[in-house]
């Protein structure tokens, strides 16, 4: 269960959003400019609301009438960024291998081999990030974000950078991840069609608010 | 031409020592200021800019005589250093590499700065998100990817320091065996009637100290590069 409400104002622009959710994946969907990615950021405690809560599994993230604020290192999300964010001094082992690292978990050999077999990654792992191709990157990404065991997987618009083919190849990966891991995922994405095919509650944003929310029969054709 | 005399020896291993501990105790200092300076807004942080570049600006013979004064075993620095940790600068080699080191000092800082600067920091908040704590994110992101910068800012202090004159003459003297290096050394030879040769003898031997300096910077330099563009 994930429960939004916050409010926050960023220059001219005003962000105001309410919302909960309890589906698998939650897309966040709307235009560039909407909100989606300062949601996104607050969810993971890299910004912080100016008033509101911010829950996540029963946990309370983020309470301002408390001045509670749990940093990003503590919140056990993991996130995947439009750019991927690979460590270019690290391999991709390594890179993979980071968040169990920084979170001092012991090394689970069954769920490395799920995670690399789920995202066909398992042959990269001695390559560097610079020698590897945007689609590569991504799923890499995605590996490193879901081997940290996070409560919650964070995924800011993954496929933005990828032209249509590689989109076409990353989908399906998202889609096994959703059905075969037991992890709830945010999807923040301007792609209706993207948002339909993974997203089961889907919240609609524009300039900053919430203009609708529910199944994806919600979304534009 | 090549009898190096267990003098001018002496003066070479002071010179390596000098400038490699004056080095090795900068980079620290170097690298916590090079962050707050490139990472860090606080009151106060022109003044500590401007202080750090003075020995670039002020006149050797000035810095040497300020830490005389606030070094010597008089001086309220040195004073309690001596008095409480029996730690002496004035007229040791120590003395001279605390002139090396502050001398070199801004050259040491700027490139790590400069490096710090030009890191991605999207890359810490992704380790953020990753579950690493900040010290964590400094050891594991900042620190390997500032790496460049860092030797390079080695490689130039300590060329710096190798040659240090100035101020280390005026605070330490030239004291052969305690205090005089290569620099001191080779001044020395040129007031003496016959030193032309061993000063000549010892030109050559800083000039190549310092080109091997710059070899193996311009090495480590290209190397970490590569690593941190993820090739």
């Amino acid at each position: 269960m994930l429960s939004v409400d916050v409010t926050k104002q960023l220059g001219e622009f005003r962000l105001e959003a309410a919302f909960e959710s309890d589906s698998r994946v939650t897309g966040l969907f709307g235009a560039s400019g909407a909100g989606k990615s300062s949601i996104i950021n607050m969810i993971a405690g890299l910004s912080k609301p100016d008033r509101g809560t911010i829950v996540i599994g029963g946990e309370t993230m983020d309470d301002t009438t408390q001045k509670l604020h749990v940093p990003p290192h503590r919140r056990r999300i993991g996130y995947v960024f439009q750019d991927a964010r690979l460590f270019p001094h690290r391999n991709v082992g390594q890179n993979l291998d980071y968040g169990r690292r920084m979170n001092r978990l012991p090394p689970d050999v069954t769920h490395l081999r799920r995670i690399l077999d789920l995202l066909d990654i398992g042959h990269l792992q001695t390559r560097r990030p610079g020698q590897l191709s945007g689609g590569e990157r991504q799923r890499v990404a995605l590996g490193r974000a879901l081997l940290s065991k996070p409560r919650l997987l964070l995924l800011d618009e993954p496929l933005g950078s990828l032209d249509q083919d590689r989109k076409a190849e990353i989908l399906p990966y998202l889609e096994r991840l959703r059905d075969e891991e037991n992890i709830p995922m945010v999807h923040v994405s301007h792609d209706p069609d993207e948002t339909r095919r993974l997203a089961g509650h889907v919240v609609m944003l524009k300039r900053g608010r919430i203009v609708a929310q529910g199944g994806p029969e919600i979304l534009p054709l | 031409m090549f009898d190096i005399t267990p003098e001018e020896w002496t003066a070479i291993e002071l010179s390596l020592r000098v400038a490699v501990v004056a080095t090795l105790v900068s980079t620290p200092i170097g690298i916590a200021v090079a962050w707050l300076l490139a990472r860090r807004d606080f009151w106060g942080k022109a003044l500590l800019d401007a202080l750090i570049h003075l020995p670039l600006v002020l006149p050797p013979v000035v810095t040497g005589y300020l830490l005389l004064l606030s070094f010597g075993r008089k001086g309220p620095i040195g004073g309690f250093l001596d008095h409480y940790l029996g730690i002496v600068f004035a007229f040791r080699w120590t003395g001279a590499a605390l002139a090396c080191g502050v001398m070199s000092f801004p050259l040491l800082v700027r490139p790590m700065r400069l490096s710090i600067e030009a890191i991605d920091r999207r890359l810490e908040q992704a380790a953020g998100t990753l579950g690493a704590a900040p010290w964590q994110v400094f050891l594991t992101v900042t620190l390997p990817l500032a790496l460049p910068g860092i030797l390079a800012g080695m490689i130039l202090g300590f060329a710096k320091a190798l040659g240090e004159f100035g101020a280390t003459i005026t605070f330490v003297s030239n004291i052969p065996g305690e205090t005089q290096t290569i620099s001191s050394a080779i001044y020395s030879l040129i007031q003496t009637p016959e030193g032309d040769m061993p000063a000549l003898r010892l030109v050559i031997i800083s000039a190549v100290m310092a080109i091997a300096a710059l070899v193996a910077s311009e090495f480590f330099a290209r190397r970490a590069l590569r690593r941190v563009h993820g090739l």
